[in-house]
């Protein structure tokens, strides 16, 4: 589904991503730990289309869509769906009234129908109690004031409504509570299906005995050093990044 | 310097130029070196629909500068005006309406400025608000891109009685909206209220002064607009709170949005306390939209352009809010939502 040959990347005159190459087939969940400053959110970014963030050299293909030549939202259209470290604020647009122009933008984009606000809403009501999310946050300007938990909710909910193919998920965990993250990951496994794949980055097992990923990946320096099954989480929490920080 | 001088003389040297303070932004005798002709007279059958219509309200037509002179609203009347100035050709021409509103009596004013001159022209409203009387002025301005054009509103309220206004334009070559307001306190209140959406080489300044003459009264204003390509706004507003007018209550914003580099905003907000206990505060920002809330936007699907309407609407959106009547208000939404989407 999503395949990555030798990326490189850089960010104004440093280069981040050195040759970055990684499979991930239909229907997989794959983690990507490493150490702060690996890379990890500058690859999210460039999958997505971030301006600024300048590919070199290399490949980047989603079911054999060359991604790069594409705008960020030409990428979201086909089904790319990032949920932000750092989600943004968008002041004055109520959520729902963003979730859905999105929505119908990708729509549109497709060649689909756009979604009528009646089926919209009541989509949007089933997936924010699925999240346990207050419907009257969703009438609030996107982000606005939210605690960094409940924009990390947020997100998953955009991705529940949006319904995209393949997800990056960047530290989606961090500022959850522990209710929350049974919550969120809950929400997170129910996207899960065969023609939908996601790249899970996190720094924390906890978040993997939820989301229970098919192959663990380290990043290091621009680079996937090491891949390995869901046991390799459980081994870096032990032992740490020193030897791929060495090996990198 | 005397625009309506200049006009009624054909005499450019008596046009407001650079020189005086209040103009320098918005400088007519350097832009005109001689006077148009007067505007022929134009009939008034032949004039479309306007952005009010199908509204309550009786209309009334300035057309090339002549219309009604006189309004007189009775004590304890409700009424809404439909007021559309009609501006056609390349000449010159001013007009002055009268508006008493009587005490305790309600006024809805919606106003239009509709385009196709490209001459001078200077179009005055003076308005008295007797005892707790209220009137609530709702202004849109779609202006020949080559216009030059002044819209002055000089209101004088009693007691008690409340000012609403809201402003909405796309600019002109050369466009001035001064707004004048002696504000009496004891109880009177003024919200004065603009938004200015700009592209190509429009200009629009929006200029007032509310003077406070007496104690505890409220003045409210909040100023929000767009510029693009190489267009120009232009902010002045002036609170004067006089000796004696203790307990004044002053707030003022003035928030706007450079999406170009060639584009300019040029703002003046001025404060003079000579009260005491007064509550004054300004506020003012220039900006561009973030990049990274747009990448975010962008990130779920909004193409650009969309995504760049989507926040403009909201922040200019917000003061559409802050009108009273709500029929009114839609179609300004409307009016303004039609003018953000344009450029995209
Ligand atoms: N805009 C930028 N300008 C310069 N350097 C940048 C920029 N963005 C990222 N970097 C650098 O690129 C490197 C990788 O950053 P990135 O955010 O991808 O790390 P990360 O792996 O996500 O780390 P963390 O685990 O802390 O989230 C860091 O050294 C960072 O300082
Ligand atoms: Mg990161």
């Amino acid at each position: 589904m999503l395949s990555l040959r030798n990326l490189h990347a850089r960010v104004g005159e440093r280069e981040i991503l050195k040759g970055l190459s990684l499979e991930v087939p239909a229907g997989e969940v794959h983690a990507v730990m490493g150490p702060n400053g690996a890379g990890k959110s500058t690859l999210s970014y460039v999958l997505t289309g971030r301006p600024g963030y300048e590919v070199t050299e290399g490949a980047a293909e989603l079911d054999g869509v060359d991604l790069l030549g594409l705008e960020a939202n030409e990428r979201a259209a086909q089904g790319l769906f990032l949920s932000f470290q750092y989600p943004l604020e968008i002041p004055g647009v109520p959520a729902l009234t963003f979730i859905r122009t999105a929505l119908n933008a990708q729509r549109r984009a497709r060649g689909e129908a756009e979604m009528s606000a009646p089926d919209f809403l009541k989509r949007a009501r089933a997936c924010a109690a699925d999240l346990r999310m207050d419907f009257d946050m969703l009438k609030r300007p996107l982000n606005v004031g939210f605690s960094g938990g409940e924009k990390k909710r947020m997100e998953v909910l955009q991705m529940a409504l949006l319904s995209p193919r393949f997800m990056i998920l960047d530290e989606t965990d961090s500022g959850l509570d522990i209710d929350a993250l049974r919550i969120v990951s809950e929400g997170v496994n129910a996207l899960r299906a065969p023609d939908r794949s996601m790249l899970v980055i996190t720094h924390y097992q906890r978040l993997l005995d939820y989301i229970r990923p098919d192959r663990v990946h380290v990043l290091a320096d621009g680079r996937i050093v090491a891949s390995g099954g869901p046991e390799m989480a459980l081994e870096l929490e032990r032992e740490g990044y020193d030897k791929y920080a060495r090996a990198a | 310097m005397n625009l309506d001088e200049a006009i009624r003389l054909r005499d450019p040297t008596r046009l407001p130029s650079r020189r005086d303070e209040d103009w320098r932004w918005t400088d007519l005798r350097g832009l005109l070196r001689t006077l148009p002709e007067p505007s022929q007279p134009l009939p008034t059958d032949a004039i479309g629909p306007g952005p009010f219509d199908g509204l309550a309200g009786e209309v009334l037509i300035v057309a090339n500068g002549s219309g009604p002179e006189e309004i007189r609203i009775g004590e304890g009347e409700t009424r809404t005006l439909v007021l559309r100035h009609i501006s056609r050709g390349d000449g010159a021409h001013t007009s002055r309406l009268r508006i008493d509103v009587g005490p305790s009596a309600r006024l809805t004013l919606l106003e239009s400025h509709e385009g196709g001159g490209a001459g001078l022209s200077l179009l005055g409203v003076d308005l008295q608000l007797g005892a707790d009387s209220a009137c609530e002025r709702l202004v849109v301005a779609d202006m020949d891109p080559d216009a030059v054009a002044v819209v002055e509103l000089d209101a004088r309220l009693a007691a008690g009685a409340g000012l609403s206004q809201t402003l909405l334009t796309t600019g002109a070559r050369r466009q001035r909206f001064e707004t004048r307001v002696r504000h009496p306190g004891q109880g009177a209140q003024v919200r004065l209220d603009g938004v200015y959406v700009l592209r190509e080489r429009r200009h629009a300044d929006l200029t007032s002064s509310v003077r406070h003459e007496g104690p505890g009264g409220r003045t409210d204003q909040l100023a929000r607009g767009m510029v693009d390509d190489q267009a120009r706004a232009v902010f002045q507003g002036r609170i004067i709170v006089q000796e004696g007018a203790d307990g004044t209550d002053a707030r003022m914003a003035h928030n706007a949005l450079i999406l170009s580099d060639r584009a300019e905003v040029d703002a003046r907000p001025e404060l003079e306390i000579y009260a005491d206990d007064v509550a004054c505060a300004h506020g003012a920002t220039v900006g561009a939209l973030d990049d990274e809330v747009l990448f975010y936007m962008r990130q779920r699907g909004l193409p650009e352009g969309e995504a760049r309407s989507l926040l403009v609407a909201s922040f200019l959106g917000e003061v559409i809010d802050r009108v009273g009547s709500p029929e009114a208000a839609e179609r300004m939404r409307s009016w303004l939502q039609a003018r953000i989407g344009a450029g995209d």
